[in-house]
């Protein structure tokens, strides 16, 4: 159900509108016909909630969506998936709720975009023209950076890093679920920056869930081209509570770097050559911005996008905000909440713009990363950042920070509840994306 | 634009889409969400409404909110993340939050 069909349906509004009550009303009142255009490439945290957010506060505003994928896949709870405790159906969102809302969306890739003409081409190369472009592409995987980790060899090891159309989550499911009794489940973990910083942890601890249940004798190798994590103290705490050796943690100082693989052979290779034999092995490789922000010059030699933190518009087009794990956010975090947070600034900022208004002043941008240790066990990290003096991001001195330490004697209470917030979170940051 | 689509963005649309939304939530999207009240959303459902076990804010009153902030921030209230979250804001910031929940049913 959730697939790539390169079909242009902004004009079909027939076929949009299909099955819903909007039948019975015509199409065009939908949607102005006269007021500027808002063309936002990729329909994630950041790009839908953008979408909505400039439906809701500027109804004069036409809002298109350019989006290859007939619905969206959460990254976010993916790991649950593998922990057992969702179905893919449940982390996939239709845009059907963006539409209602008269959102325009365009299934179909976005390959390039011209700053000057202000238009976007598709991949069947039909332009789409915009007064202003909030780009939330997302990331790309770095094919080179991992010898013998390409496409091909991400069937058989997969990242399960990006939703796509949720295959390679159900990849690594499936393979959870086959592995032979007692067998090894490698992980290769990147260096910084990359999606999502609690990410990989979180998915140790919900492979830890599953393999405990039905696979006890199973051992997790986590191979990290990093010394330090992530809420790492909270992670290890509850591992260590939860699962005992069952994990093992293996940081670049000690030769965690794995810098190539052999899928058939099935080994991951280190730094110093050391070739570790896994049956499953997830290999989450190094990362930058997605192509379209890469191939139009957005990004810079680093792979991100460089954008002003009070507006985020890219530093080589003013028309042009990129927001979501595409940009240089430092020090936020990658994060789908970040991408929710900074999407809305985004947009008010370039509709100010069209109306020769100064953008929000003195932002907060927020975020909060909650993750899933276990059953019932839940912790989180939260900031809150400003701009500082300087007009940089900062996190607020003396605020946000991680959940307690302490053993589940004392704290079951706190890390159930957190779980409880996870769920809460996750269903109130899609609502605030796809109703 | 034609009368008709301004009309009916106006208003017709809103009721098209109430038909779809509970209506305490159709009913706040009228009072604008300020910006500052957009990061709440990610937890506590649109407009405040709650969502599982993130407690309902909007309607709280006035007074109220500010006095639960203040207890939090000074981690004079049980908490497991709001006496994180509490302390990144300005007296200023909360008031806007308080006068923005308050007004919402």
């Amino acid at each position: 159900m959730n697939g790539f069909s390169p079909k242009i349906t902004r004009r079909h509004f027939g076929a949009l509108l299909a099955g819903s009550a909007f039948t019975l009303a015509a199409p065009a009142i939908l949607r102005a016909d006269t007021g500027p255009r808002l063309v936002v490439i990729g329909g994630g945290f950041g790009g839908a909630s953008a979408a909505r957010f400039a439906r809701i506060n500027y109804p004069d505003v036409n809002v298109t969506l350019i989006e290859p994928y007939d619905s969206f896949v959460t990254c976010p709870y993916g790991n649950l998936i593998l922990g057992g405790r969702r179905e893919l159906p449940q982390i996939t969102h239709s845009y059907d709720g963006l539409r209602a809302r008269g959102v325009d969306i365009v299934q179909n890739w976005a390959k390039d975009i011209d700053p000057v003409a202000k238009q976007v081409t598709l991949a069947d190369d039909t332009q789409v023209a915009y007064d202003k472009l909030i780009v939330s592409p997302g990331i790309g995987l770095r094919w080179d950076a991992i010898e013998g980790y390409d496409e091909a060899a991400s069937e058989i090891f997969p990242h399960a890093w990006m939703g796509g159309d949720g295959s390679q989550i159900s990849i690594l499911r499936r393979q959870l679920e086959e592995l032979p009794e007692g067998g090894v489940v490698g992980l290769a973990i990147p260096p910084n920056p990359f999606r999502c910083p609690p990410g990989p942890y979180e998915r140790i601890s919900m492979i830890a869930h599953h393999l405990k249940q039905h696979n006890p004798r199973a051992k997790i190798l986590a191979f990290d081209a990093k010394d330090g994590f992530s809420k790492q103290g909270l992670f290890q705490e509850g591992w260590e509570e939860l699962y005992g050796d069952l994990i093992e943690w293996i940081p670049a100082s000690e030769d965690g770097t794995i810098v190539a693989v052999d899928p058939q052979e099935k080994v991951f290779i280190s730094e110093f050559g050391e070739r570790h034999k896994v049956d499953v092995g997830n290999v989450i490789p190094p990362q930058y911005a997605a192509a379209i922000a890469r191939d139009t010059g957005l990004a810079d030699e680093s792979g991100w996008v460089p954008v002003d933190p009070l507006t985020f518009a890219a530093g080589t087009a003013p028309d042009i905000h990129v927001i979501g794990d595409a940009n240089i956010g430092a020090p936020m975090p990658k994060s789908g909440y970040v991408a929710n947070s900074t999407a809305k600034q985004a947009v008010a900022s370039a509709i100010a713009d069209l109306r020769g208004e100064s953008p929000p002043q003195n932002p907060v941008y927020f975020n909060t990363c909650y993750s899933h240790v276990g059953e019932e066990y839940g912790i989180s990290v939260a900031a809150i950042f400003r701009l500082d003096d300087d007009g940089e991001i900062a996190a607020t001195p003396d605020s946000g920070g991680v959940s307690p330490s302490g053993p589940l004697s004392e704290q079951a209470h706190n890390r159930r509840r957190e779980a409880e917030y996870a769920d809460a979170w996750y269903d109130s940051i899609t609502t605030d994306m796809f109703s | 634009m034609s009368l008709l689509s301004q009309a009916l963005r106006g208003g017709a649309l809103a009721l098209l889409l109430g038909a779809f939304a509970p209506v305490g939530a159709a009913q706040a999207e009228e009072i604008r969400t300020p910006m500052i009240a957009q990061g709440c959303a990610g937890c506590h459902g649109q407009s405040g409404a709650g969502m599982g076990a993130a407690p309902r804010i909007a309607g709280y009153g006035r007074d109220a909110f500010i006095a639960t902030w203040e207890a939090f921030r000074d981690d004079e209230r049980p908490a497991t993340i709001m006496n994180r979250i509490a302390p990144g804001y300005t007296d200023e910031e909360v008031a806007e939050l308080a006068d923005y929940f308050s007004q919402l049913r």
